[in-house]
């Protein structure tokens, strides 16, 4: 373990030890900026509810080196590069010597808003922003404060640039001799931000810090974890959810070489066996030969044909009210000539990250050691501390570099964390690494929710809605969970009717309600949430508005929206003034196809350009344009807006659905459940940022939404047909 | 059980393996070179792309006693061809990556593409590229990337 790690483990147990752990651990290797207590005590008359002594996010060497925890896993979006930006900036330190960690499972790297650590709801930025601005600015302070009395001058008289303070009389000192001196230093309690026009990286294109690792085989994610003795596990998980084993075969596991254990194991719903190898393909082999009678006698086999059925009846009847503005009836004061009735089919989707999941645990009866890469950091520990009966101080969590994860590795039950638990529990001092392979994931649930949309528009003389009315049917994602309380009001989840419940058009006579059925599936947050069908519904219903009044598509979006919609005004303004130029002069056979949207207060507009081949969509181009408030990274917004879109057209695919038939997943693997190869992506995505100097907003999930229905938009154009089942089977 | 001798990123290499083992395991649980990614085990995503004999290969699907004498290059090592160092660079410049997991993978078939094809067309990127899947999307960037090279070579 290096001196850093031990560092944080004594922070993780709460001994606030720091002077003596940095005379004692460090031993001079690492002179971190360490305080004696944290800011709140020092500081008692301080309001801010939560006060982060700089010491845990930021180590300066005496070589210069500057080492940033990032407070929550980089799972693609950027915050390993990101946050150290914002707190490097403030700090006026070298760039070229900043290091990134992902830090460890510890109440300290909370997010600051949610309460627990984690990522999502594209809160990394939006929710850090003020955070690691503050801590470079305090660690700032603290160095100009140590060379100010090293040279017995004002600290307003010095300056700082490129890790570097400067004195009154052409005094230098580098941060990294300062530093041992600025750890006595006591921590300014309030600090002046810059202002953004003092920015130096804030603002620009920065290159990831990572980007180097990741393209040399050296960066290693929670699956390439190698720990002296370490054994490997596979599970074979039941058929259908929440199955349990009756009796098991397993003389033929048993005999393949390098198997240690097969033993039965409880999940969060059901039971399963786990297979212990030296090696993952000795587990797998084994897990192949399992001969399980397994009992589904007690559990429900949902199936999405028998599911859509239900959920089209549900869908005719008004569920639970989500929001009602003006006539509820107002709809049918419109007569049916000017009504528009639309029925819309979302199916099961799967994440599938690319790493797939998995957890290593090592449990040494008073205490476990963990590796993850996990979006819950808080959950998961809590949950493993549970299944090994410990406190969750006695589980030291180190936070792995994810390899995907769009919401798959925040699940509330931490099913896969409970599952590398249950067998660690069972070979103590033995670290076992959990595998679930491809096929674990395709069929292991926690899927967006299947959703059934119908809705009822009356169009009025101008063109325009002038009555909507919208039952939504899906399962909630939150029932049941901790999160259910604040996300379910009026018994409707909120995160169903996102993006409906709050457009920003502005419809008179709106009436949303939804379902919320209970099938037995597993269900969880994918990337953009509600909006991922949410968008789709609207962005296409508003576009078949705006093709039957002979409207411009994007003239008439902007009449419809509300004053208040400034984000997303400006957005589809900057998109039409960047598209004008290609969308009038498109080739023969293509089509342009336009959404707007806004999600996780952020606007986004798109315009694309399509064709058909060979009976499926050809996206030759986007235009993209976003407000984001503040752009923090450019090139990060950049490509997460390009990669975004790629991902909307996941449910666009032919193969882009997961389907079940009695309970059992018909999908296996990438074969059967396929998502954007690069002939599926945009060719070529054009990115455009609203200049702004408001707060930011997320940028992870708000490019999701905007793809889908802007290429069927465009597909309408060319065939003349609406597409409201997804996935797109047949054009 | 057989015993096997790799030629892997030049250096000979034994390795005590069932038959069938596929060429990723060896590699990543053997070898302990975990730059080669397993993603579906199935040859469908790409991650898993390896050199065999120069050739890129789903190293997933290929059992271990199939190697023979043909070299292996991996992920790790191909920063010693100026192709590779090429890629690498245009990737780092271009800020391919993201999660950054599929990208060794994609990153060996674009190397055996401009191996076979110094100037490849938008169709020769999108056939040679076609079978890896990068869940965060970074096609656009790859296209990207590939063109820089090939001018670099």
């Amino acid at each position: 373990m290096n001196t850093a790690a031990a560092c944080r483990d004594a922070r993780r147990i709460g001994r606030r030890t720091f002077l003596s752990v940095s005379a004692t651990v460090t031993g001079g290797l690492v002179v971190s900026l360490y305080l004696d207590g944290p800011l709140a005590a020092q500081n008692p008359g301080q309001n801010t509810a939560v006060a982060y002594p700089p010491d845990a996010f930021v180590h300066i060497k005496p070589d210069g080196a500057i080492v940033i925890q990032v407070n929550r896993i980089d799972i693609g979006q950027g915050v390993h590069t990101a946050l150290p930006l914002l707190l490097a900036d403030e700090m006026d330190a070298d760039w070229s010597r900043v290091v990134a960690e992902l830090a460890p499972a510890a109440d300290i790297y909370r997010d600051p808003l949610y309460g627990i650590q984690m990522v999502g709801g594209s809160g990394s930025i939006a929710h850090s922003f003020q955070q690691y601005r503050e801590l470079g600015a305090k660690t700032r302070a603290m160095l100009v404060a140590a060379a100010a009395e090293r040279w017995k001058v004002d600290p307003g008289q010095c300056k700082t640039e490129n890790s570097v303070v400067r004195g009154p009389k052409g005094q230098s000192a580098a941060y990294g001799e300062l530093a041992d001196a600025a750890a006595r230093v006591p921590v300014p309690a309030s600090v002046a931000l810059k202002r953004s026009s003092e920015f130096r990286l804030v603002g620009k294109p920065v290159r990831r810090l990572d980007g180097r690792a990741k393209c040399d085989g050296s960066q290693k994610f929670g699956l390439d974890l190698d720990l002296p003795g370490m054994k490997v596990a596979v599970v074979a998980h039941p058929p259908v959810f929440g199955a349990r084993v009756r009796s098991m075969d397993a003389s033929a596991a048993r005999s393949i070489d390098g198997v240690r254990e097969v033993f039965e194991i409880p999940l969060a719903r059901g039971t399963a066996i786990a297979v212990v190898a030296d090696k993952f393909w000795s587990a797998k082999q084994a897990r192949d030969r399992l001969k399980i009678d397994w009992d589904v006698s007690a559990v429900e086999g949902a199936d999405s044909s028998q599911l859509f059925a239900t959920y089209k009846e549900l869908a005719r009847t008004p569920g639970k009210v989500a929001v009602l503005r003006g006539d509820p009836k107002g709809i049918d004061a419109v007569a049916e000539s000017h009504r528009i009735v639309a029925e819309y089919e979302f199916p099961y989707l799967a994440h599938t990250p690319m790493e797939p999941l998995n957890t290593t645990v090592r449990f040494n009866n008073d205490r476990a050691e963990v590796w993850a890469g996990s979006q819950f950091q808080t959950v998961d520990r809590m949950a493993i501390a549970e299944v090994l009966g410990l406190e969750p101080e006695q589980v030291l969590f180190h936070t792995e570099m994810g390899g995907g994860g769009f919401g798959r590795r925040a699940t509330a039950d931490s099913h896969v964390q409970r599952e590398a638990a249950a067998i660690a529990k069972r070979l103590v001092g033995t670290p076992v690494k959990l595998v679930w392979t491809r096929e674990d994931d395709v069929r292991g649930g926690y899927y967006r929710p299947m959703h059934v949309h119908r809705i009822e528009v009356g169009i009025g003389r101008d063109g325009m809605p002038a009555a909507w009315r919208h039952v939504i049917v899906g399962q909630s994602i939150t029932a049941g969970t901790p999160f259910a309380s604040m996300v379910i009001k009026n018994g409707v989840d909120s995160t169903a009717t996102e993006g409906v419940a709050d457009t920003h058009y502005d419809i008179p006579n709106f009436h949303v309600s939804a379902h919320h059925p209970t099938p037995n599936v597993p269900v969880l947050w994918f990337r953009s949430v509600g909006h991922t069908h949410s968008a789709f519904v609207m962005e296409t219903l508003i576009d078949e508005l705006a093709a039957r009044a002979m409207a411009d598509p994007i003239a008439y979006r902007r009449t419809l929206l509300r004053p208040d919609a400034t984000k997303l005004r400006a957005a589809l303004d900057l998109m039409a003034e960047k598209s004008a130029a290609w969308r009038r002069s498109l080739p023969k056979g293509h089509a342009v196809g336009i959404a707007c949207h806004e999600s996780f207060e952020t606007g986004v507009a798109c315009a694309v350009d399509v064709s058909i081949e060979k009976q499926r969509p050809r996206i030759h181009r986007a235009t993209v344009a976003v407000d984001c408030g503040l752009a923090v990274n450019p090139l990060t917004i950049e490509s997460q807006f390009q990669g975004g879109l790629t991902f909307g057209v996941s449910q666009l695919m032919a193969k882009g659905a997961i389907t079940l038939k009695n309970g059992v997943v018909e999908q296996t693997n990438f074969d059967t459940y396929a998502p954007p190869y690069i002939i599926d992506a945009p060719a070529a995505v054009d990115v455009h940022i609203v200049p702004s100097t408001e707060k930011p907003s997320g940028c992870g999930e708000p490019p999701v939404p905007v793809i889908a229905p802007a290429v069927v938009n465009a597909l309408a154009r060319l065939t003349g047909k609406r597409y409201r089942s997804l996935p797109l089977v047949t054009i | 059980m057989a015993t096997y001798e790799l030629t892997v990123n030049g250096r000979k290499q034994a390795v005590t393996a069932d038959p069938g083992t596929p060429l990723l395991w060896v590699l990543r649980d053997d070898l302990k070179m975990t730059g080669t990614k397993y993603g579906c085990g199935i040859a469908a995503c790409g991650a898993c792309t390896v050199h065999v004999g120069g050739v890129a290969t789903r190293s997933c699907v290929v059992p271990v006693s199939l190697i023979g004498e043909r070299p292996i290059v991996t992920i790790e090592a191909i920063d010693q061809d100026p192709v590779g160092r090429a890629v690498q660079a245009a990737w780092v410049s271009h800020d391919v990556v993201q999660c950054g997991y599929c990208q060794s993978g994609q990153i060996m078939t674009a190397v055996a593409l401009l191996k076979h094809t110094p100037k490849p067309t938008d169709l020769n990127i999108e056939e040679s590229m076609g079978g890896n899947i990068c869940r965060c999307g970074t096609y656009v960037r790859i296209r990207q990337a590939i063109k820089t090279a090939a001018q670099q070579l």
